[in-house]
Parts: structure tokens; C-alpha cells; sequence
């Protein structure tokens, strides 16, 4: 038996190196950079010890404009993207001719490479002083004012950018609610049918409960993922986002490391650090909620 | 409610290309349900026991031919309308829910001038829970239970809209041997209770005897017989009939009919008045066997097994089909165990003939 113990520690070996070096170490790193007021990285000396750091960052304009940015993001993508999803899965489990072609057409924005998908969206609402672009063409059409979704107004820009993520995490979504309406056992719709269930009430008293379990997996690594949006912003606006306003607190913490601005890794690691306390508390919450709904 | 199936049909379209022609799962059923009966719908597997109750339920439309519910003309009627209750084999009762909201399910669907009062709905879905003896796991959820209470809350919830129709499709199937015979007595004190025209599928021909009024035994989508259960074991009309229903089931021997008397092997063993001479089928009850010491059957004698109140006697022949013959005897009837052979008399009533080629009865003149 004891020799059994040291065994499955022996295998265990490669992964725990592994992930101690480039997961624990540099998580405990972040955590005392944060607290090290005025660390240099060429010289690895600091100050002193204290909350400088987070003080700095909770101050500066970019900060809080990422952190809005990110917050805005989050509350329009997760429930929209999943809500559409669940339609379009559900119609999707409707059809029987060419399900399968329509399946795979929904899936492939997620196979597709999110800088191309960006430079379409931008062929799509750019304006430039050639040309209106197409989304601008329609708005034209039907009598409305043209605008630069890419270059103007913050609420176009956002607008943009949320349509784009939403673009983005659709089809995994859609994959995972079509498998799972597809994997509740026919018979309840047939004894729901006997009893002559409305289908409005077929949906929100049966489907909806038998693939909850799906749907709040799904909210929970949508709040993860958005809060942690930063390319498909680049994708859209370029790398200078703060110019743009357009900024995430993940692309905060880049540019702090390395953009323009960097060389501030304590700075980094704070922002760091106030994303995770923030993604930390949105999940506790979210896991609250679904123990007490999901069974 | 009785029920009438007129000509009723279903052909499944066949997608398999490699063999030809479509299913037919249902072929021109003409029959009627009396109305407060228990009918017991009973055939092997793949014989379209399940098609035939989902056209009368609704779920499948019919190729051909038209369901009445008494001298309502259902045929086109979408199952919601039908006023049917249904219980599926694995029950279908929603994990989520508990057993009250399982039963009061079909109650809050009512709309219009049928809407009930929340009290009503709970005052009839205690009645149905008390019907069935599930008063105390109303606050459970059906992961929670036996399968034996799970299926008590079906049959509750088919109950509680008091449908025209209670139809059961392989209830039972689930169960341990003696929660089945439990439960099916249930099933029947319910049926009794509510006086429900009721359809009960299963392959279990005893399950099927024993709580039936009446039986129908179909085979490839094929009405075999219909009538009560007594009457279809004592005269089956062909061989399928006789050798699906009854266990032990029948001996099957190879005979032949010469001057009106049946010979297995080169023995005479029965009178066949009216018969002309043929190969037949001579199948014969287990309780059909009288060991006599002048009996004209003579076989080889295997064992004898005592089972309580009656004996089996296990025995051979080369004309048997099977190569066991099972036969039951009172205990008091003395067999020579010591012998190799035991020769026994058949009981006439007991005995069935049927043609070679076709299978059907032969019936000879009493
Ligand atoms: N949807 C369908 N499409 C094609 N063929 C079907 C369909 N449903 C049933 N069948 C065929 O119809 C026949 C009867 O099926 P059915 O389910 O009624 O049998 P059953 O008597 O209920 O059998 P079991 O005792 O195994 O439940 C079978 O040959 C089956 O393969
Ligand atoms: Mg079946």
C-alpha cells in the first residue's frame, strides 16, 4: 500500500513539475509583484511593500475605462449569445431535411481565425473616405445616417464589438445545446404531447430544465471568457486600444507589460489580480445560483 | 368508452435498401374493445404490440383505416384531443419534478372552460395518488423511488385527467419478478376501480392471462386470436397461438392423420373423426398427458421433478419437436421412476391438431 502511495506520486511527477513551473510559480509571482511598489525588471529591485500598486491602477482613466468596457461586454454578450444559441439550437433540433449541412454552417465561425473574421467585420461596418462600407449602405438605404462603427462613436464602437464576440462564441454554444436537446429521451415530448402540453410550456417546463445543466455551464465559461476578451478588440480596433477607448482589462494588463506604455509589471500583476478577484466572484455566484436551480 | 379499430394499418416506409419492402408493424386490425375492459395485447417482440397502441394513443397517424373511441371517429384527432392516458415502459415521469408536480402536470395543461382550481387540481391528484397507494411519496422525485413506486406514479398521472383510454405499453418490463406480479394485480384493482377501458401491451403471455379480460395475440402485425384468456388457451385456432400461450408450453409432435386415427410414430393415439388423411401438427398441454401403463405414447422417460402440489414429468421423443416433453400430473398419480419409459394416454381436449402447411386448427368431430 505505501509503496503504492509513492508510485502515484512518481507518475504524477511530470505534471506537477509542469504545472508548477508555468502555472503556481508565475501565479505566485504575479501575487508578490502586485504587492512591490516601484520594481524594476532590468535591475529586479523594489521600494518597498505595500498597496501603491493597486491604488495606481484603480485610479488611472485607462483602468476603469477597460474595466467598464469589459463589464459592458460582459452583460450584453453572455445572456445574448446565449440566448440566441438556444434558439438556434432548438430550431436547429426542429428541422429534419439538411439538419446536418446546418449544423456545420453554424459551427464554422468557430473554425474560422478570429483576426479573418475581424478584417470581414471591418470591410463590413468600416467607413472610410472612399467608401461607406455595407452595413453603412443599408443604414443609407432605409434613410439613415451613416457611421463609423470602427473610427466613431464610443456606442458604435461598442456595438460592434459586442456583435463581433457574439459572432465568435455562438457556434460553440449552439454545438453544445443542439447535443444536448438531442440527448433528452423522446418519450417525455410524447407523454408531454398526451397530456397536451402547450409548446410554450413543453419548452420552459421541460426542455429548459432537462438541459440546464448545459445552460449553466455554458453562462459560467461565457462570463470566464468575456471578461478575458482582448483579441477580437485588436482584431477590430488595432493594438492601441486605449486611443480607441477600447480597451479591455486584459488588454490593460498587456499594455502595461509590454505595450507602448509598458515596462510596469507590478502595475500588470495588479490589474491582474483585480480580474481574478472579479471572475472569482461572478462564478461563486454563478455556482450559487445553479446549485440551487440545477439538479 | 369502447374502442373500434376498422381496418387499421400501418406501414412503416423502409429505409434499409439492401432488404426489400416496407414494415407493416399493424395489418387491418378489425376488432372492438368493450367498454370497461382490461385488454390484454400480447405477441412477441418486434410484432407491433407498441405500433398498434400508438395509433389508438395518437402518436402514430394510421395508413389506413379509422379508430373509433365509442362512436367518436378519432382517426385524424392529434393525441392532445384524444382524452387518452398513456404510460410508457420506462415510465417518462419528469426527473425534475417532484411526484406531485409529476401528477398535477397533465391537470395545469387544461385551458379554457376545462381550467381547474388550484384546489381541484390538488384534491384530484391526492385522489389519484391515493388510488394508486403513493400518498406518502407525493414530496419525492422519481430518482428517489423504486421502480415499482415509479410506476404507480405513471399510471397516477395517466389517471388524474380521467381519461376515456388508459393504455399501457409494456408496464411491467422493468420490474423484478415479484414486483411484477404485485403490480400487475395493482393494475388490475385500479382498472376494476375506475372501470377505465384499459389496453395493456406485453410479451409475458402469463402477465397477459392473468389480469386480461380478454387477450388478443398478434404476430407480424397479424391479429392471431382474440377472446378471453381461458378460451384462447383451451382452443387456440393455429399453432402459434397454442405454443405462445402456456407454460410449460405445448409439445409439439410430428403425426399423421391415417382412417381417422392420429399416429405419432407408428402409434395410434387419438380418434380423429371427421379428419381426412394428412401430416399435422399434434400439440398437446402439459396437463394433456395421463401416464397409463397401457398408454398407446410411449417415451423415454428423463425425470421427475416434484413441485409441490403437482409432479412434472420430463420425458423424450423422437417425433417431439422440442427435445423435451414437460408433462404435469397430479402427485397422487403413481409413475414407475425405475423405468426407462413411461407411456401415457392423451386427453382429447387437451390435444390440438393443426395442418402441416398452413398451421391452422384442424377440429375433428366430437
Ligand atoms: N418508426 C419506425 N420506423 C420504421 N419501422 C418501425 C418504426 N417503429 C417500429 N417499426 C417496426 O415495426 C415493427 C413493430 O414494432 P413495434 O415497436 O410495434 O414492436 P413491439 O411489438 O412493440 O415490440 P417490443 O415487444 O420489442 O416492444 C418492428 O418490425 C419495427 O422494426
Ligand atoms: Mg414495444
Amino acid at each position: 500500500m505505501h509503496k503504492n502511495k509513492w508510485k502515484a506520486w512518481l507518475y504524477l511527477l511530470p505534471a506537477i513539475v509542469f504545472l508548477g513551473f508555468f502555472l503556481v510559480y508565475p501565479l505566485i509571482d504575479v501575487f508578490v509583484y502586485s504587492f512591490e511598489e516601484g520594481y524594476n525588471s532590468a535591475s529586479e529591485t523594489f521600494f518597498g511593500v505595500g498597496l501603491y500598486n493597486y491604488r495606481y491602477v484603480l485610479r488611472e482613466p485607462f483602468f476603469l475605462q477597460a474595466v467598464v468596457n469589459t463589464f459592458i461586454l460582459v452583460i450584453i454578450t453572455v445572456p445574448v449569445s446565449t440566448g440566441l444559441a438556444l434558439l438556434i439550437s432548438a430550431g436547429l433540433n426542429h428541422i429534419t431535411p439538411l439538419k446536418k449541412l446546418f449544423q456545420t454552417i453554424y459551427f464554422l465561425p468557430y473554425v474560422t481565425n478570429t483576426l479573418a473574421v475581424g478584417l470581414v467585420f471591418m470591410v463590413l461596418f468600416k467607413k472610410t473616405a472612399y467608401s461607406d462600407g455595407m452595413i453603412n449602405l443599408l443604414i443609407r438605404l432605409f434613410g439613415g445616417e451613416s457611421v463609423d462603427f470602427i473610427d466613431g462613436p464610443y456606442w458604435a464602437k461598442m456595438m460592434v464589438t459586442c456583435l463581433y464576440t457574439i459572432w465568435i462564441v455562438m457556434p460553440f454554444k449552439v454545438l453544445i445545446l443542439t447535443s444536448a436537446l438531442a440527448s433528452v429521451n423522446p418519450d417525455y415530448y410524447k407523454a408531454a404531447r398526451v397530456d397536451a402540453t402547450p409548446p410554450w410550456r413543453v419548452f420552459t417546463r421541460i426542455t429548459l430544465p432537462m438541459i440546464s445543466p448545459m445552460i449553466f455551464y455554458l453562462v459560467i465559461t461565457g462570463f470566464i471568457g468575456a471578461f478575458k476578451a482582448y483579441s477580437d478588440e485588436v482584431a477590430l480596433f488595432g493594438v492601441n486600444l486605449n486611443a480607441a477607448n477600447m480597451n479591455t482589462i486584459v488588454g490593460y494588463v498587456y499594455d502595461m507589460l509590454y505595450g507602448d506604455s509598458g515596462g510596469y509589471p507590478s502595475y500588470a500583476s495588479a490589474a491582474a489580480l483585480i480580474l481574478f478577484a472579479i471572475v472569482l466572484t461572478i462564478t461563486c455566484i454563478n455556482l450559487l445560483i445553479s446549485r440551487r436551480r440545477v439538479r | 368508452m369502447k374502442i373500434v379499430l376498422s381496418h387499421l394499418t400501418k406501414i412503416f416506409p423502409n429505409r434499409n435498401k439492401k432488404v426489400g419492402g416496407d414494415v407493416v408493424a399493424v395489418s387491418d386490425f378489425n376488432f372492438t374493445i368493450p367498454d370497461g375492459k382490461l385488454i390484454g395485447l400480447l405477441g412477441p417482440s418486434g410484432c407491433g404490440k407498441s405500433t398498434a397502441l400508438n395509433l389508438i394513443c395518437g402518436l402514430e397517424t394510421p395508413t389506413a383505416g379509422k379508430i373509433f373511441f365509442g362512436d367518436d371517429d378519432v382517426t385524424d384527432l392529434p393525441p392532445e384531443n384524444r382524452g387518452v392516458g398513456f404510460v410508457f415502459q420506462n415510465y417518462a415521469l419528469y426527473p425534475h419534478l417532484t411526484v406531485l408536480q409529476n401528477i398535477l402536470f397533465p391537470l395545469e395543461n387544461l385551458r379554457g372552460e376545462r381550467k381547474l382550481s388550484r384546489e381541484t387540481m390538488l384534491a384530484k391528484a391526492k385522489e389519484a395518488a391515493h388510488l394508486v397507494q403513493i400518498d406518502e411519496l407525493l414530496e419525492r422525485r422519481p430518482g428517489e423511488m423504486s421502480g415499482g413506486q415509479q410506476q404507480r406514479v405513471a399510471i397516477a398521472r395517466a389517471l388524474v385527467k380521467t381519461p376515456r383510454v388508459l393504455l399501457l405499453d409494456e408496464p411491467l418490463s422493468n420490474l423484478d419478478a415479484r414486483l411484477r406480479l404485485q403490480t400487475r394485480e395493482e393494475i388490475r384493482r385500479i382498472q376494476r376501480e375506475t372501470q377505465i377501458t384499459t389496453v395493456f401491451v406485453t410479451h409475458d403471455q402469463e402477465e397477459a392471462m392473468s389480469i386480461s379480460d380478454e387477450i388478443v395475440v398478434m404476430e407480424s402485425g397479424v391479429v392471431q386470436q382474440i377472446g378471453p384468456p381461458q378460451t384462447v388457451y383451451d382452443d387456440p385456432v393455429n399453432l402459434f397461438v397454442a405454443k405462445f400461450l402456456g407454460t410449460p408450453p405445448v409439445s409439439v409432435f410430428s403425426g399423421e392423420i391415417r382412417a381417422e386415427m392420429l399416429y405419432i410414430g407408428d402409434a395410434p393415439v387419438l380418434e380423429a373423426k371427421g379428419l381426412r388423411d394428412q401430416a399435422v401438427w399434434a400439440g398437446i398441454r402439459p396437463e394433456g398427458f395421463v401416464p397409463s401403463p397401457e398408454g398407446p405414447l410411449c417415451c423415454r422417460l428423463t425425470g421427475v421433478e416434484v413441485m409441490g402440489r403437482d409432479r412434472s414429468v420430463v420425458a423424450s421423443h423422437p417425433s417431439c419437436q422440442s427435445p423435451e416433453i414437460r408433462a404435469i400430473i397430479p402427485a397422487e398419480t403413481p409413475v414407475d421412476t425405475a423405468s426407462d419409459t413411461v407411456r401415457f394416454c392423451l386427453k382429447p381436449a387437451k390435444t390440438h391438431l393443426f395442418s402441416r402447411e398452413s398451421g391452422e386448427r384442424l377440429r375433428a368431430a366430437v
